[in-house]
C-alpha cells in the first residue's frame, strides 16, 4: 500500500505546444497543481482551453512538453514503461470511438491482460465485468450490439481490469443521456470507495464536476484560472470573473446574463 | 401548391404522425401517433437518443427515410402530404429550414463558407451573384459575425465550433424562413456560446416572427428558453406543458429526467436514475395526472 501522505500526482509548470512561430499555440501555459491519492480532481474549461491535452500528456500520449510530472513522487519520463499504465488508465470520451468494432467484449477486455501477462484471465474478465454490472451474456457480444452506456462500461471494465491506481477520465459522459450519465456517475464514484482509486476527471460540465470531485481546476487558453475546494454541499467560492461566468451559464438561458458574457473567441 | 388561407394561429398542424422503419426483424415504430399544433412561438421536443425527436423533424421537413403517415400534416394551410417533390422543394429550406446537430459534418468541408451560402442564396431566392453576396454577407452580420467579410473567406475547418454553428443559421435564414427546426443545434457548443447562440435565434424570432422547433436532449435549458415543451419517450409525446411549469410536471419519465441531473444530487449521495416502467411505453396521463 502505497503512502497516503505522497500526492498521486504532481504536475509542476506543465507547458505543452504545438506549432512553432506565427502558428504557435500553447496549449497548456505553466500548469502546476497536485492530486491527492484517493481523492478526485476535476479539469473544467470550454473547448480548446487545454484541459484533454494535460490528460493525454500524463498518459504519455503527448511527448513533447516542459515542466515536471511526478507520479506518485517519482518523476515520469518521456517514454512510459509498462509498470506506469498498470497504475494509471485512461477512459476516453466517446465509447463509440473507443472500443474496437471487430473484437468482442471478451477480447476488449483480454488484451490489456495479454499484454502485461496476466494468467487469470477468466477469472479477471468475469470479476471486472461485475464491478461495472455487466451481464455476462455480453461478454461475448461486439460494441455495436451495446448501447452507449453499456459501451462506456466495458471501456471502463477495460481500464480497471488491471487494478490501477488512478484513472484518467476524457469527459466520460458527455456523449450519454443524462439519464445514462446519472448511472455511470454512480458506477465511477461506486468504485473509487470500494477499490481506492483516484480519478482526475476532465469535463466541460460544471455540475458534472463539482458533484464528483473535492477539488477542480478551472482552464481557460491553457492557463489555470482558478483551484477551487469543493465544499460537503458540492458548492464552490469561485472569485474568477471566468468561472462565476461559466456558473451563471451553467444555469440556463437568462437574457440579461447573456448579455453580459465577455467573448473569448 | 394551393393555400387555404394563412391561419396565423397553426403555422404547423400534425395529427397521428407514425414514422416506421421496415426491417428483417419486424418494423421499427419510431414516432407514434403524435400530434401537435403550433404558432409562432418557440417549442421544443425533448427526450433522449433514440426517443424519435429528430425523426419527426425530418418527417415534418419530407427527408425520413422511413415509412411516414399523417391523419394530417399542414405547414401554414399546406397539406404537405399532397405536395409533389417539386413542391416540396419550393417549401424545404425557403419556408421551412433545418439546422442541424453539427456544423463540421453539415458543412462542405472543400468549399469556402461564402461560396456554399451564395450557392444557397442562389437556388432559393433565384438572384445574382452580386446580390446573393450581400444577402449573405447580411445574414453572417444578423448573427452577430463581427468579421463577416473574413469568415466568408475561410473555409469551415478555419473556424470554431461556435462560429460554424452560427453559419449554419445564416445559411439556413438567407431565405427568411417561417420555420425554423433546429435539430441539437447548440450539443456540440461550450456552455457560454450555446446560449449565445440560442440568443440570436430567439432574437429572430421575435423579430421575424418566425416559428422554432427546438429539438434538444437538454431539459432544463429548453425549460429555460421556449415557450413550451413536448416531451418524447418511445415514439410518443408523453407529456406537454408550459415551459414554466417544468417543475409541475406530472410524468414520471419528466420527473426521473429531471432527478437524475447531477445539479439536483447531493454530493456523496448516490444520483437518482431512471427506473424505466414498461407502463410508460403505452399509458396517457389523465387530468389527475395519473398514468392510465
Amino acid at each position: 500500500m502505497t503512502d497516503p501522505k505522497i500526492p498521486a500526482i504532481t504536475i509542476n509548470d506543465l507547458s505543452i505546444h504545438f506549432g512553432s512561430g506565427d502558428e504557435l499555440v500553447k496549449a497548456v501555459d505553466h500548469v502546476s497543481f497536485t492530486v491527492p491519492a484517493q481523492q478526485s480532481f476535476g479539469l473544467v474549461g470550454e473547448s480548446g482551453s487545454g484541459k484533454s491535452t494535460i490528460l493525454r500528456a500524463l498518459a504519455g500520449l503527448n511527448t513533447h512538453c516542459d515542466g515536471q510530472m511526478l507520479l506518485e513522487g517519482e518523476s515520469l519520463q518521456s517514454a512510459r514503461s509498462k509498470a506506469f499504465y498498470k497504475k494509471v488508465q485512461m477512459v476516453f470520451q466517446d465509447p463509440y470511438a473507443s472500443l474496437h468494432p471487430r473484437h468482442t467484449i471478451d477480447k476488449i477486455l483480454a488484451e490489456p491482460l495479454a499484454i502485461h501477462g496476466f494468467k487469470n484471465t477468466e477469472q479477471r474478465i468475469a470479476k471486472v465485468m461485475e464491478q461495472v454490472a455487466l451481464p455476462n451474456k455480453f461478454r461475448f457480444r461486439y460494441p455495436h450490439q451495446l448501447s452507449g452506456g453499456q459501451r462506456q462500461r466495458v471501456a471502463i471494465a477495460r481500464a480497471l481490469i488491471l487494478e490501477p491506481k488512478i484513472l484518467l477520465l476524457d469527459e466520460p459522459t458527455s456523449a450519454l443521456d443524462v439519464s445514462i450519465q446519472a448511472e455511470i456517475l454512480n458506477l465511477l464514484n461506486q468504485l473509487r470507495e470500494e477499490l481506492s482509486l483516484t480519478y482526475i476527471l476532465v469535463s466541460h460540465d460544471l455540475a458534472v464536476v463539482s458533484y464528483m470531485c473535492e477539488q477542480i481546476a478551472v482552464m481557460q487558453h491553457g492557463k489555470l484560472v482558478e483551484l477551487l475546494q469543493v465544499d460537503q454541499q458540492g458548492k464552490t467560492d469561485a472569485k474568477d470573473p471566468y468561472t462565476l461566468q461559466l456558473n451563471l451559464a451553467s444555469k440556463g438561458y437568462d437574457r440579461a446574463v447573456i448579455e453580459q458574457f465577455i467573448d473569448h473567441d | 401548391m394551393t393555400y387555404i388561407g394563412n391561419n396565423n394561429d397553426h403555422l404547423l398542424e400534425v395529427k397521428n404522425l407514425n414514422v416506421e422503419f421496415p426491417s428483417v426483424h419486424g418494423s421499427v415504430h419510431a414516432v407514434r401517433d403524435i400530434s401537435f399544433k403550433m404558432g409562432h412561438e418557440k417549442i421544443a421536443i425533448v427526450g433522449e437518443s433514440g426517443s424519435g425527436k429528430s425523426q419527426t423533424g425530418r418527417a415534418i421537413l419530407g427527408l425520413s427515410p422511413g415509412n411516414v403517415t399523417a391523419e394530417k400534416l399542414f405547414f401554414d394551410g399546406v397539406d404537405l402530404q399532397g405536395l409533389s417533390a417539386r413542391d416540396y422543394r419550393e417549401i424545404r429550406g425557403k419556408r421551412i429550414s433545418m439546422v442541424m446537430q453539427d456544423p463540421k459534418y453539415s458543412l462542405n468541408p472543400v468549399m469556402t463558407v461564402g461560396k456554399q451560402m451564395i450557392e444557397a442564396c442562389q437556388i432559393q431566392m433565384k438572384v445574382s451573384k452580386k446580390q446573393a453576396i450581400s444577402r449573405c454577407i447580411e445574414m453572417l452580420e444578423a448573427v452577430r459575425i463581427r468579421n463577416p467579410q473574413r469568415v466568408f473567406n475561410t473555409y469551415p475547418h478555419e473556424v470554431s465550433g461556435g462560429m460554424g454553428q452560427r453559419i449554419m443559421i445564416a445559411m439556413m435564414l438567407l431565405s427568411s424562413p417561417d420555420l425554423l427546426i433546429a435539430d441539437e443545434p447548440t450539443s456540440a457548443l461550450d456552455v457560454t456560446v450555446q446560449l449565445q447562440v440560442l440568443a440570436i435565434m430567439d432574437d429572430l424570432v421575435k423579430e421575424r416572427g418566425m416559428g422554432l422547433i427546438l429539438i434538444s436532449h437538454d431539459l432544463p435549458l429548453v425549460a429555460s428558453f421556449c415557450d413550451r415543451i413536448l416531451v418524447m419517450y418511445a415514439g410518443r409525446i408523453v407529456e406537454e406543458l408550459e415551459a414554466s411549469k417544468l417543475d409541475q410536471a406530472q410524468h414520471p419519465y419528466t420527473k426521473g429526467l429531471l432527478s437524475c441531473l447531477p445539479n439536483n444530487a447531493i454530493k456523496g449521495q448516490p444520483i437518482a436514475t431512471l427506473q424505466r416502467q414498461d407502463s410508460w411505453l403505452d399509458g396517457t396521463l389523465n387530468a389527475q395526472g395519473k398514468l392510465i
